[in-house]
C-alpha cells in the first residue's frame, strides 16, 4: 500500500496502472480473479455416529448445551460445513500461526517488578481463608482417610 | 527451627542416598525367576523449576516460601486483558542446560497452550512448547549404581527427546475434612524447563540414577536447585510391562516423585503392581497414580476427566524465539528481541558422569568415592587443586572422612571455602608424614576454619599439637604407663592367645593410655616399638 501511494503522488494514472501491475506481479500468491470450485459432497469424509458420551464430552469443551435433538442435528450440520476444509490441498504447506511470525519475541530482563498486590488479586475471588482461594477439591489421591485418626 | 539447622538437613537430605542402608527394594527385582518373564519400560518427564529472579511471562517474585499469593501479579492471577512478557534469563538458562545435556537447539522456538481445567491453573491453559520445543534429541550419559552394592555399576546412556519452557502451576493444598482445596498462586507462572526422556530405562534403579545426574548436572549450570524436598525438581514415570517379543503393554504414569530414592521405589513398586494385575487376569488402565512415600505403594488418582483433550493451540500472545550466533544475526534485528548463544555456550560445567570417569580412570579411586567426590559441592574443586604430586586415595580418604565431617558440622558451603586449598592440602601433608597424629588431624582443622589468616602449620605450632619427636620423652612417658598399668602388663605376658574374647588388646591399652598422657602428640607405631623393646627387657 505505501507503495501505491507514492506512485500517485508523482506519476500519472497509466503508469500508475503499470506499477500496480507489476506489484500484482511480485505478490504472486493472490489470484488475480476469485475461483469457484464446487464441492462434490460425495467426496466428504462421512460425519461419524456421535454417541451419547461423545457428545457429553463436546458438551463439556465447549461449554455449549446442545440440550435436544435439534441442537444435536445441528452439530452435525456444523461438522458437514467443517468437513468442506477436507478439499483444500494443503501437502507441504506448513501451518501459519500468525502474520508475523518472522518477528521475533521481545525478550525482558529478569528483575522483580510485579506482585505484592494480595488485595488486587484477591478481590474477584468469593471465597477466601486465610489469603488462599477456596476452590472445589481437587485431583487428589483416591486413599481412605480415617476420619477418626484425622480429628 | 534454626536457620542454619536447616541447611545442614538439607544437605543431609542430598547426600543420604549415599549412606542409606535401607532401600531393600532394589534387590527383589533381578533375582525373582517369575519376573524375568517380563520387560518393563521406562520414560521420565522431569519439571526442573529455572533459577531466576522473575517468572517466565511477569515480573513477580518466585522467592520460596513467601507468603500466600503476595508473589502473583495480576498477570498471573490470568486477569483478563494482560499479557505475557516472556524473560531472557530464563531462555537463556534453558539454552544452557540444553547444550549441556546435548541437545540439539531450534533455531527457532514457539510458545503453545495447552488447555484443562484445574483450580491452581487461573487461565484455564498453560503456556508450553509442545510442537516447536526450544531444544530436542539430547543424549545423556549416567551411571547405574547401587548404594548397597558400590561394585555392581554400570555406564547407561539414555535419550532426551525435548526440552521445552513452560509455566509452572500454583500450589493446592487440600483440606479433605472440609472437602475443599486452598490455592496459593505464589508458584503460578514460575518458569520450568520440562525434560522428556526416551522410554530408555528398564528399572527403578537406573532412573533415579538418571535423576541423580540430571540434578547434579543442573546443580553445575546453576541453573535449577535441584532441591526436590522443595518441589524445585519433580519426576513423572511412564511405566508399562510386557512380556519379551509383545508390544509394549499399556503404561500408567506415578506424578509428582519428589525425591530420588522415590523415583527408584515408586517404578519397581509399580513395575511389580503391574506385574502382578497381569498374571492374575486383570488389565491394566492407563491412568495417574501417585506414591506414598510411608507405605511405598502408587495410589490411582480420583481424576475425573479421563477424557483428557489438551486441545492445544498456538499461543497467539507470544511471537517465536529466535536463536542466533553472532555471525547469522540478520541485519537490523533489534538485540533485545533475539538470542545470541555463542557465549551462552562457552564455559559449559562438564557432566558429573565425565568427573566420575576421569577421577576414577585417573587415580583408581573406588566408584563409591567418587560419587562422594563429585555429590558434594566444590569438592572436586578442592581435589583437583591440590591432588598434584600427593596420594590420590589417601588425600581423598582423608577429604572424605576427615575434612567433610569438620566442614558439615560447621555448615560450611565448599563453593564458598572460606580457607584456602593450600591449608587443607598443608593439614594432609602434616597427617600423611606424621607431623600430626591423626587424632589431631580434627582439631588442626577445626582451628584452620577458626584461624583462616593462618597457616595450619603456624597454627600446630601454636597449640603444640605436633608430635613429639624426642625418643627419650616418649620413652619415659612409656615407662610411666608401664608403671602405673601392672595388670595389663602381665596380660601382655600371658599372651594374647589365652586372652578373652571381647578384651582390649593390651598393647591397644597401653598405646591409648599413652597417647591421651600425650594429648594425641605421638605417632602410635612409634609407641608400639618403645613399648616393644621396653617389655622384652622385663
Amino acid at each position: 500500500m505505501i507503495a501505491v501511494t507514492r506512485i500517485t503522488a508523482k506519476s500519472s494514472t497509466r503508469n500508475l496502472r503499470q506499477k500496480l501491475q507489476l506489484n500484482n506481479y511480485f505478490s504472486s500468491k493472490v489470484p488475480d480473479e476469485p475461483t469457484w470450485v464446487p464441492i462434490d459432497k460425495e467426496k466428504l469424509p462421512k460425519v461419524p455416529e456421535l454417541d451419547e458420551a461423545t457428545v457429553n464430552h463436546l458438551e463439556r469443551l465447549s461449554l455449549v448445551k446442545f440440550n435436544n435433538q435439534a441442537g444435536v442435528e445441528r452439530l452435525y450440520k456444523a461438522i458437514e460445513y467443517a468437513n468442506q476444509l477436507h478439499m483444500v490441498d494443503t501437502e507441504g504447506v506448513e501451518p501459519l500461526d500468525s502474520v508475523l511470525e518472522n518477528r521475533s519475541v521481545y525478550l525482558r530482563e529478569d528483575k522483580v517488578t510485579d506482585g505484592n498486590c494480595l488485595k488486587d488479586i484477591l478481590q474477584n475471588a468469593s471465597l477466601v481463608v486465610e489469603d488462599y482461594f477456596v476452590a472445589p477439591p481437587g485431583n487428589i489421591p483416591l486413599k481412605p482417610v480415617d476420619k477418626k485418626s484425622s480429628k | 527451627m534454626v536457620y542454619s539447622n536447616r541447611i545442614s538437613l538439607r544437605r543431609l537430605c542430598r547426600l543420604s542416598f549415599l549412606v542409606s542402608r535401607h532401600n531393600r527394594h532394589y534387590s527383589n527385582l533381578s533375582y525373582n525367576p517369575r519376573e524375568q518373564e517380563w520387560r518393563s519400560v521406562v520414560g521420565l518427564e522431569i519439571h526442573a523449576q529455572i533459577q531466576s529472579e522473575s517468572k517466565l511471562f511477569s515480573g513477580a517474585s518466585t522467592k520460596y516460601a513467601g507468603s500466600t499469593n503476595t508473589q502473583v501479579s495480576i498477570f498471573d492471577a490470568a486477569i483478563p486483558g494482560t499479557l505475557p512478557v516472556l524473560n531472557r534469563h530464563i531462555v537463556e538458562a534453558g539454552i544452557r542446560t540444553a547444550a549441556a545435556l546435548g541437545c540439539k537447539l531450534s533455531q527457532m522456538s514457539k510458545f503453545d497452550r495447552k488447555h484443562y481445567f484445574y483450580a491452581d491453573l487461573p487461565a484455564g491453559y498453560q503456556i508450553t512448547q509442545q510442537r516447536h520445543p526450544l531444544a530436542r534429541n539430547g543424549k545423556v550419559k549416567y551411571l547405574v549404581y547401587n548404594t548397597d552394592n558400590w561394585n555392581k555399576y554400570s555406564w547407561k546412556t539414555a535419550s532426551i527427546i525435548q526440552l521445552q519452557l513452560e509455566q509452572d502451576s500454583g500450589k493446592s493444598l487440600h483440606d479433605a475434612d472440609q472437602n475443599r482445596s486452598l490455592i496459593d498462586l505464589n508458584r503460578a507462572g514460575v518458569g520450568l524447563m520440562e525434560i522428556v526422556t526416551a522410554p530408555d530405562f528398564t528399572d527403578g534403579e537406573e532412573a533415579s540414577s538418571f535423576v541423580r545426574e540430571l540434578v547434579l548436572m543442573l546443580r553445575r549450570l546453576e541453573t535449577c536447585s535441584g532441591r526436590m524436598e522443595e518441589g524445585a525438581l519433580r519426576v513423572d514415570a511412564n511405566i508399562s510391562v510386557h512380556r519379551p517379543g509383545e508390544p509394549l503393554g499399556v503404561r500408567t504414569e506415578v506424578k509428582n516423585l519428589n525425591s530420588v530414592k522415590s523415583v527408584g521405589r515408586a517404578i519397581d513398586y509399580e513395575i511389580k503392581r503391574q506385574i502382578g494385575e497381569l498374571e492374575s487376569g486383570r488389565e491394566i488402565v492407563n491412568e495417574t497414580r501417585s506414591f506414598d512415600a510411608q507405605s511405598g505403594q502408587t495410589i490411582a488418582m480420583r481424576d475425573k476427566e479421563k477424557l483428557q483433550d489438551y486441545r492445544f493451540m498456538p499461543e497467539p500472545n507470544l511471537l517465536p524465539v529466535f536463536l542466533y550466533d553472532s555471525k547469522s544475526v540478520p541485519m537490523g534485528v533489534d538485540p533485545a528481541n533475539v538470542i545470541i548463544t555463542d557465549h551462552l555456550l562457552q564455559g559449559l560445567p562438564s557432566s558429573p558422569s565425565k568427573s566420575y570417569e576421569r577421577i576414577h580412570d585417573d587415580h583408581k579411586i573406588s566408584i563409591r568415592n567418587c560419587v562422594i567426590l563429585v555429590n558434594e559441592d566444590g569438592l572436586l574443586k578442592i581435589f583437583d587443586e591440590i591432588v598434584e604430586r600427593r596420594d590420590a586415595k589417601a588425600l581423598i580418604n582423608f577429604l572424605i572422612a576427615d575434612f567433610l565431617g569438620v566442614a558439615h558440622a560447621r555448615d560450611i558451603n565448599l563453593l564458598q571455602c572460606p580457607v584456602p586449598f593450600r591449608h587443607i592440602a598443608e593439614v594432609f601433608d602434616m597427617k600423611t608424614n606424621r607431623y600430626i597424629s591423626n587424632d589431631n588431624v580434627t582439631q588442626v582443622l577445626e582451628l584452620m576454619f577458626d584461624f583462616p589468616n593462618k597457616t595450619p602449620g603456624e597454627i600446630v605450632k601454636e597449640k603444640e599439637l605436633e608430635n613429639i619427636q624426642d625418643l627419650e620423652v616418649l620413652q619415659a612417658e612409656c615407662e610411666k604407663t608401664l608403671l602405673k598399668h601392672p595388670n595389663v602388663v602381665q596380660r601382655w605376658k600371658v599372651g594374647q592367645q589365652k586372652e578373652k574374647k571381647g578384651r582390649q588388646d593390651p598393647m591397644l591399652k597401653l598405646v591409648n593410655t599413652t597417647m591421651t598422657a600425650l594429648n594425641n602428640r605421638a605417632n602410635p607405631l612409634v609407641l608400639i616399638s618403645i613399648f616393644e623393646k621396653l617389655l622384652s627387657k622385663k
